[in-house]
């Protein structure tokens, strides 16, 4: 393992002035240019080796991009470039969207939730990714400008593999809607790290709920992972097992199994494939039993 | 490499300076200003050595360039004395020995004043939850909580 220099290599810092300048200097540097949000990933990884940009385009101070918004039409937008910590303490986030606050806050230090962005967090495409669960579940929008204008691409499309998004050359990403979720929905992000908070997630799993008279068991889940596979996903195959039977404590089992079933981790610095294969159906678990309880308590 | 002319206010006094593009705020306040309360540790925001206050809010220096620093306030441990008075922190880190080594000491000071600035009154869990971020490896961390707790209780 290659230890942390204590000064960063040798690059141009360019904070863009416009849309259309960050953008020219993606197309125009290509592989060379790394955009700048926060920085806490890419200032570690340039430390230590792993990425060798010439060019960072800081584009945290353009137009709209700390900007949060709420509107019962709309929804929930966040800039790209709103903080771990904004994002935490935002009352309408707070009231409305309780599990993107969780997720927000189980990133790494204070310190640093003043430095890491939503947008950073997203485009990293780590699996590990806190806020990228809570973003499968709310079917977030990821709104991107680029050389053609701008472009609108689901959460679900967004993630493409270790460190790889959806984003095109000259593109960044500009902000994320989270549309107005079904009434009466219950979110949880549980998360296990090696300490209490703050690491990275060695398993992490965001669960949704809401009643919807149309299934079968008279509610929805939406179920999402990270840490577990090359990219954060949905599982598909738990959401149903739990809209087609009455949920009890052993379909909330049965659920728990086809995420573990949907899981295929690998062994890492932070602990073992057959470890998290163990906590992924646990935590999902923990999540269902905690949405379902507060979704009873309401109906 | 690319210079950049920053204009920025430290501990109430307000500079311009030119840095290169690759410099950290921290090698920024510790070689150029020669703030060296703020302490370099793991340079990959672990450790929480070089917090310092930016515009209120406490960030790692070792994760912000000195190019960003463009139009901000910054405090540092330097700063947290006023007309030769110790912030009440300090005082209560010397009264109650939350110091050992002291070199996690700074970046305690400073996350704990911005803390008590958006809490005046944490409980002990708000307390430990703040200083997930520090790093103390002399495992003083009872001694430093205590410290704060005397400061919340009495509400500066």
């Amino acid at each position: 393992m290659k230890l942390p220099l204590p000064e960063l290599p040798q690059f141009d810092y360019i904070k863009a002035e416009s849309a259309e300048r960050a953008i020219d200097l993606l197309q125009e540097k290509g592989a060379a240019a790394r955009i700048l949000m926060g920085g806490t990933d890419l200032l570690v990884r340039m430390r230590n080796g792993a990425l060798a940009p010439t060019v960072l385009v800081d584009i945290k101070n353009l137009p709209g991009m700390s900007a949060i918004s709420f509107t019962k039409k709309d929804g929930l937008t966040v800039g790209a470039a709103v903080t771990m910590n904004a994002l935490a303490r935002n009352s309408d986030v707070l009231h409305h969207y309780p599990l993107l606050a969780e997720a927000a806050e189980s990133v790494a230090s204070y310190q640093l939730r003043n430095r890491a962005t939503v947008g950073g967090n997203l485009c990293n495409a780590s699996p590990a990714a806190d806020t990228a669960p809570a973003a499968l579940v709310l079917e977030a929008e990821l709104t991107v400008m680029g050389p053609k204008g701008e472009r609108t691409i689901p959460a679900m499309e967004f993630f493409k593999g270790p460190g790889v998004n959806a984003l095109e050359a000259g593109e960044f990403l500009a902000r994320i809607n989270y549309s107005n979720p079904p009434k009466g929905w219950k979110g949880r992000y549980m998360k296990i790290g090696r300490n209490a908070g703050g690491d990275l997630a060695i398993v992490g799993v965001a669960v949704m709920g809401y009643p919807d008279k149309d299934a079968p068991s008279d509610f929805r889940f939406r179920i999402a992972l990270a840490s577990v596979a090359p990219t954060t996903i949905r599982v598909h195959e738990a959401e149903e097992i739990l809209a087609q039977n009455p949920i009890t404590e052993t379909v909330i089992g049965m659920a728990a199994e086809a995420a573990q079933e949907a899981a295929t981790p690998i062994d890492d610095v932070r602990a073992s494939a057959r470890y998290r294969n163990a906590m992924v159906k646990e935590l999902t678990r923990r999540g269902l039993v905690d949405v379902w309880s507060s979704l009873k308590k309401e109906a | 490499m690319k210079k950049h002319m920053i204009s920025f206010t430290i501990n109430g006094v307000e500079e311009t300076r030119e840095v290169p593009s690759n410099m950290t705020l921290l090698t920024f306040l510790r070689e150029h200003l020669t703030l060296t309360g703020v302490k370099s540790g793991c340079d990959a925001g672990e450790c929480g050595a070089c917090t310092v206050l930016m515009d209120g809010e406490p960030v790692n220096a070792c994760m912000v360039l000195a190019a960003e620093a463009d139009g901000v306030n910054i405090r540092t441990v330097e700063g947290l004395a006023s007309e030769g008075k110790l912030d009440p922190l300090q005082e209560a880190f010397i009264e109650l020995t939350g110091t050992q080594c002291g070199f996690c000491t700074p970046g305690v000071l400073i996350q704990a004043r911005a803390l008590l600035d958006r809490n005046p009154h944490p409980t002990v869990d708000e307390i430990k939850n703040a200083l997930r971020g520090n790093l103390c490896r002399c495992t003083g961390y009872t001694k430093i909580v205590e410290a704060i707790q005397a400061v919340a209780q009495e509400g500066s």
